[in-house]
């Protein structure tokens, strides 16, 4: 826009130098610049995803030959009671896991972004500080607490209130509690800063004119906070939605490499039919089942999020 | 930081101000608590674990407790593996992502609405999906058991593209590209001296993320690097829960000292974590 005609008649002469016009020339260094990834991506990506939906059509132990069975492995996966009860452990952990880190996300960011305190950033940085350990490390720690033994941690406490010990790591919601408090505890100040940035966002004109009309703290929170901050938890939901159902390493440090009924999720469940058993056939066709639930999982997460999200709030 | 919002409440209502407060104590408290029961018991030996009631005070096994994990694995070697594996993908991520981001956003070429939408497309994928294939591709190729099999995958990073690409559209003004276009830069100088000391932040933020992710991960590095000499950290203290009769003091000797060095570094940057957490998330 600025150059002056001196500029425009020596950007043609340097075209005419170097013999190729600046669009062949932004075109070439283009695609170049965006090989690498497409490169990698068709080798360790759309290969792999190609490849993963035709091997869930044979029978294959990663060593012989590859026979074709058609559907064969879906039916086994859909016969097995051990597949069904690892999507719902996974459901019901993901559910106890994250459901409650939103409404205690949003009490905390509440109160971070409330409090007048001089200390608000190192109660930030302890309630973050979780999410900077590993989820190999959480789940050892966690598996420890939530020790069998009598004198586990929480089996102690428990103690005191006159509750039997609890053999966590084998019953059905023992194992539930302990492997949806590692991912709670992991992951609320993840979803605390969020909900905390997106309260910073909010201009403090709204509340000023609200308190000028009268309004109370609860309707505040109601009208304002929760209305403005609808995409940080759309987006949290839709984290917390597609992680949980990625739960691997809790119940597979937790219970052992092979997993148990109790604790198994999706994930546990096609490594171990490939990994542990070589069943590399039926692990693809529960691939293919996780990638359809997770697609399933977030177009609905979309939809709704479109849905509430249009619905007008101009006249608070 | 502080945020312009100072009260909404807290001040005037003190049964609202000590509900902030205690509710803050509580959560913080139970947010640390492990780190230092994690201390606890990497420091007393393993009968005192199993008392009744627990210890609660730190013990005389420190360096007990840590030669056991150094005799049961090669923890010093995992840690390096660990170190080499993030530094390497954090490094070509940067590379690779901020050249991508920088064709998408400043460069013209056919097809690239299309090809930008499609790297956002493979973000939806999960990697289970890939998992076997990936798998029988690195065994192809020779790389079980060795770093490259977590290096080189790691470098394709569709978010890292996705987040450069809207960092140097907003940061960089067309009419800069353009003047150094009369210069006579070629495109790859203008990334490199333009672009590149222009977006330092950006590679702060996609660094930090990059550095952890890849530093936790662990299906991926427990399929493909079976060699215990290979292990990545979180691989290689996962080995410690596989004794018949668990040690916990050494179990969580080793958890305590693999955690340490992310826990110290967050602290001393825990403003610049928090913020690079929070933008990688919220600005997409």
């Amino acid at each position: 826009m600025s150059s002056d005609t001196t500029a425009a008649e020596e950007v043609k002469l340097n075209k005419r130098k170097k013999g190729m016009s600046q669009r062949v020339k932004n075109m070439i260094s283009g695609y170049l610049f965006i090989s690498p990834f497409y490169l990698l991506f068709i080798v360790f990506g759309l290969f792999p995803i190609l490849f993963s939906f035709y091997l869930a059509f044979f029978q294959w132990d990663g060593l012989g030959d590859m026979t074709f069975v058609a559907f064969n492995n879906f039916s086994i996966i859909f016969n097995d009671p051990l597949f069904w009860k690892s999507i719902y452990n996974t459901i019901i952990i993901g559910l106890m896991g994250t459901a409650p880190q939103l409404v205690f996300g949003l009490l905390l960011a509440y109160a971070l972004n409330s409090a007048l305190l001089r200390f608000t950033n190192i109660f930030r940085v302890a309630i973050f500080l979780p999410y900077v350990t590993s989820i190999v490390a959480v789940a050892i720690v966690f598996s420890v607490i939530f020790s069998n033994q009598e004198g586990g941690l929480v089996n102690s406490f428990l103690g005191l209130f006159g509750v039997e010990p609890i053999t966590w790591s084998r019953s059905e919601w023992g194992t539930k509690v302990a492997i949806a408090t590692m991912i709670f505890w992991r992951w609320v100040g993840y979803n605390t800063i969020i909900y905390l940035a997106g309260m910073q966002a909010i201009p403090n004109d709204l509340y000023e004119a609200a308190k000028m009309d009268g309004a109370t703290v609860g309707q505040q929170i109601r009208h304002i906070t929760i209305p403005m901050l609808k995409p940080f938890i759309f987006f949290t939901v839709f984290t917390s939605t597609i992680g949980a159902l990625q739960v691997f390493a809790e119940p597979q440090i937790f219970q052992g490499r092979g997993g148990r009924p109790e604790g198994i999720s999706i994930v546990l469940y096609l490594y171990r039919e490939a990994f542990v058993s070589n069943y590399f056939g039926t692990a693809s066709a529960v691939a293919l089942v996780l990638f359809f639930i997770i697609i399933i999982l977030a177009v609905a997460n979309l939809l709704i999020a479109n849905r509430i999200g249009q619905s007008p709030r101009r006249g608070l | 930081m502080a945020a312009p919002v100072t009260e909404v409440g807290a001040k005037k209502f003190s049964g609202a101000k000590i509900f902030v407060y205690s509710m803050l104590i509580l959560f913080s408290f139970a947010s640390l608590f492990p780190f230092y029961w994690m201390f606890v018991m990497a420091t007393n030996p393993n009968n005192v674990i199993n008392e009744t009631p627990p210890a609660f005070m730190p013990g005389t096994e420190l360096v007990t407790n840590f030669q056991n994990v150094l005799n049961s694995i090669p923890f010093f070697q995992s840690l390096l593996n660990s170190f080499i594996v993030a530094t390497s993908v954090t490094i070509g991520v940067l590379f690779l992502c901020s050249l991508a981001g920088f064709a998408f956003a400043k460069l013209d070429f056919p097809g690239r609405n299309i090809l930008f939408i499609f790297i956002l497309a493979t973000m939806m994928v999960p990697p289970q999906l890939s998992l076997i294939p990936q798998y029988m591709i690195i065994a192809e190729l020779g790389w079980l058991s060795t770093l490259p099999a977590v290096i080189v995958p790691g470098f394709m990073n569709a978010f890292g593209i996705f987040w450069m690409r809207q960092y140097i559209s907003s940061a960089i003004p067309n009419e800069l590209i353009e003047a150094a276009r009369i210069d006579g830069c070629s495109n790859f100088r203008i990334y490199w001296n333009i672009v590149v000391p222009t977006i330092l932040p950006a590679f702060a933020t996609l660094g930090i993320i990059v550095y952890m992710t890849i530093w936790g991960d662990y299906l991926w590095p427990l399929v493909v690097l079976q060699d215990q000499s290979t292990h990545t950290v979180q691989v290689a203290i996962r080995g410690l829960m596989d004794d018949r009769v668990r040690d916990y003091g050494m179990i969580l000797s080793g958890t305590f000292w693999s955690t340490l060095p992310l826990v110290v570094v967050f602290l001393l940057f825990n403003r610049l974590f928090i913020k690079s957490i929070t933008d990688g998330a919220v600005k997409s």
